[in-house]
């Protein structure tokens, strides 16, 4: 089978092959040359990190501990190779599967979590790693991610030379996302201004149901250039070239040269969601075939044949996986209840009377049970 | 392109080829008899010199002024970065305004017709709405959304639409109109100066009448201000004692003609200017229907699930036992905004709003 048009994978800007070997790119090997066996661990702690928190997710969704849970099962090269060539005071908006790089921006990762557990709708500063909250309307961010870069220009952190002032700023979003309007007019918006953003589009080839092929007739990194855009498909599984890529388009929207287009060629090994079931409409045969491409898979190997992953470092990450494992279901096991007057809280950043009338109604509504009842407030339901 | 930084002050370069800029005419003194339209210009004037983080976006805002000029002279006074003719992509536009106000800009969007709104609804009521909850009050979203709403001027369909009660139904939405050029002045610039996001709907019908504005009266808060000069609270604006009428926006200045009228037949009308939708300051009213004990809602949008069945239901609530006849509603009808040489059949004007009027007193 040879994939066309938005599937076809030729002309995708590999640095690691499938198999673990390192190959160079005349371009772009530059951007890698960083790359130190000790950086390229620390992006395997990443990966198998992220993995070991998917892991686990799920399992407390099917426990009952989520009520939803969205995988990035497959895509941790994408995100943590990415992640990596972010600098501190770049800006991240996510869509919300981004846990990989979440995972490189140091989050408390049960945070994320706690959208999934139902007791809030964005567990995290933004303004502490530069992340913004989850979004999930579909492609609703990437205008977001524009206008703050409009406003990272504004306030001059763009082309100063300065690397630890210039500023980028990255959003992601996915194959499903390029249908939608907000795309197109953020790739206006970024172009017309020439604002500091890189759009990283993972294109995981599934959209719940819908392959990429009900999406694009072309492939998606494609249409960037009919916006003046220069766009880049990378392998999405190799964490090397994905890296490179991310880091030039970062250093060209820091230094003022303005947008860029990165499709990161992956594929979505689970679900969309525990609410999910891909074997209603993709075959055993294709999961297969990109479980042998693994993208952990494929960074263990180069390690390994470059004797830079010591038995030690793998046992020591092993255990602190299994910590995290514990961390994460204690942590999420523990996460209680709102309170229900929180549900009134900054509705507003100022008084209004509605909200402040209707909170006040339903706290004597609550508080006349416990009068009449003495049940505790909050548990007639 | 070249941006240059706010806080110098620079001009932007995004214009290329227009005309020599015209010399700034000096900020106006004292009270002046002003049109509203050129009352919001002045409020937008205030609010960019006085704010470094204040910026217009927009379709034609900069060098033409906008369609109804309300945006007159700014361009050349605070340049193409402050105010910015953007894409013709409504979403776009309050989308990236989202953005800008993340990173501490406070962008006022004017949206060219109430009509055009609706590419932008998703980007307002999924994201601008929410933000501030859903991040529980660490981000705020100091954005105001300026549409010129509502009918009478002749024009092609989809320029004459009453869409408000879509954004008041919206939690995290503040929703306000101002009736008149002295209101205008001061509520925009308090609508800039809000931490939340604020739909700012003017009556382009009334762009072009004249009051008196005070250039000179300090701005109240826009939240908690004395005597009700905030955003958040209805105004009597005509004391009477039979009848209260509520209106807002382009029918407030129609509610006083028909207390004018029904003066000359010895009624005695009160006339609440709402001001605010979104909060809807019920005591005003409710203390007003409690004196009158009748009530008639008159606004240019349909009726059905419209601002006059909220009040109606409240009022109804609030004041039952005083109540001497049933809440009526004046306003447009269940059908699509219809064509110019029908408008005035289908917006209520005097007449219609003296009938109903006339049949609350009946009772």
């Amino acid at each position: 089978m040879s994939p066309t048009g938005p599937l076809t994978d030729d002309g995708l800007v590999q640095l690691l092959t499938p198999t673990g070997e390192r190959v160079t790119h005349p371009e772009l090997e530059v951007w890698a040359a960083d790359l130190t066996p000790e950086r390229l661990r620390a992006m395997y702690r990443d990966m198998v990190l992220t993995r070991r928190f998917d892991t686990e997710a799920t399992s407390l969704q099917r426990q009952g501990e989520l009520a939803l849970y969205a995988q990035c099962l497959g895509q941790e090269a994408a995100q943590i190779g990415s992640g990596h060539a972010l600098a501190p005071q770049d800006h991240v908006f996510p869509s919300y599967r981004e846990h990989g790089v979440a995972q490189v921006r140091g989050l408390e990762m049960t945070d994320l979590l706690r959208l999934f557990r139902g007791v809030d709708h964005g567990g995290w500063d933004p303004a502490d790693h530069n992340f913004h909250l989850f979004t999930l309307v579909i492609g609703s961010h990437t205008l977001h991610a524009t206008g703050y870069a409009m406003g990272v220009q504004r306030d001059g952190l763009v082309g100063t030379g300065d690397p630890s002032r210039d500023t980028a700023v990255v959003t992601y979003f996915g194959d499903g996302a390029t249908a939608q309007g907000d795309v197109s007019e953020s790739l206006v918006f970024a172009a017309v201004n020439q604002a500091p953003v890189v759009l990283f589009c993972q294109n995981n080839q599934w959209a719940i149901s819908e392959p990429t092929t009900k999406q694009a007739r072309v492939p998606l990194a494609d249409r960037a250039p009919g916006f003046g855009i220069p766009s880049v498909r990378v392998d999405g599984n190799d964490v090397v070239a994905t890296y490179a890529v991310t880091r030039q388009a970062l250093e060209r929207a820091r230094s003022g040269g303005g947008p860029t287009f990165v499709e990161a060629f992956t594929y979505r090994m689970g679900a969309h969601t525990t609410s999910d079931d891909p074997t209603r409409y993709r075959s055993r045969e294709q999961e297969e075939h990109w479980r042998r491409r693994d993208p952990i898979d494929r960074l263990r190997r180069y390690l390994e044949a470059t004797g830079e992953l010591p038995e030690v470092f793998q046992a020591e990450l092993a255990g602190e996986a299994d910590a995290f494992g514990e961390h994460i279901r204690t942590t999420v096991r523990s996460m209680g209840r709102p309170s229900s007057q929180s549900m009134f809280e900054h509705v507003y950043a100022t008084s209004h009377s509605v909200v402040d009338a209707e909170r006040a109604w339903f706290g004597e509504y609550e508080q006349s049970y416990v009068q009449h009842d003495g049940a505790e407030a909050g548990g007639h339901r | 392109m070249t941006v240059t930084s706010e806080r110098t002050g620079t001009a932007g370069s995004t214009t290329t080829s227009s005309p020599a800029a015209p010399a700034v005419a000096p900020f106006p003194t004292g009270t002046q008899r002003l049109p509203l339209a050129k009352a919001i210009n002045l409020g937008l004037r205030r609010a960019l010199t006085n704010d470094p983080k204040v910026l217009l976006m927009g379709e034609d805002i900069g060098p033409l002024g906008g369609v109804f000029r309300v945006t007159d002279g700014l361009h050349a006074e605070f340049g193409g970065d402050r105010v910015v003719d953007t894409p013709l992509a409504e979403s776009g536009i309050v989308g990236t305004a989202i953005g800008l106000a993340l990173r501490g800009y406070r962008p006022v969007c004017e949206i060219q017709f109430d009509g055009f709104v609706f590419p932008a609804f998703d980007q307002i009521t999924t994201q601008l709405a929410k933000m501030h909850y859903r991040s529980q009050g660490r981000l705020r979203l100091p954005v105001v959304i300026r549409i010129p709403f509502g009918g009478g001027i002749g024009a092609v369909e989809h320029h004459s639409e009453s869409p408000e009660v879509l954004f008041a139904h919206t939690a995290g939405l503040r929703v306000v109109s101002p009736s008149t050029p002295a209101e205008a002045f001061t509520m925009i610039q308090q609508a800039v100066a809000s931490p939340d996001p604020v739909i700012f709907l003017e009556p382009k019908g009334r762009y072009w009448e004249k009051g008196d504005v005070d250039l000179d009266a300090p701005l109240p808060a826009p939240h908690g201000a004395a005597a009700g000069a905030d955003l958040d609270h209805a105004r009597v604006v005509r004391p009477g004692s039979d009848l209260t009428v509520v209106a807002y926006g382009p029918t407030v200045a129609t509610a006083l003609k028909a207390a004018d009228a029904a003066a000359a037949e010895g009624r005695s009308l009160e006339v609440i200017d709402l001001r605010t939708l979104s909060p809807l300051d019920t005591d005003t009213v409710a203390a007003s229907v409690r004196r009158t004990g009748r009530c008639v809602v008159v606004h240019e949008a349909p009726t059905l699930y419209g601002t006059g069945a909220e009040v109606a239901a409240r009022i109804t609530e609030a004041c039952f036992f005083h109540l001497e006849a049933p809440v009526l509603r004046v306003g447009g009808f269940h059908a699509p905004y219809p064509v110019a040489k029908l408008e005035h059949d289908y917006l209520p004007g005097l007449d219609r709003l003296l009938d109903a009027v006339d049949r609350a007193l009946a009772f």
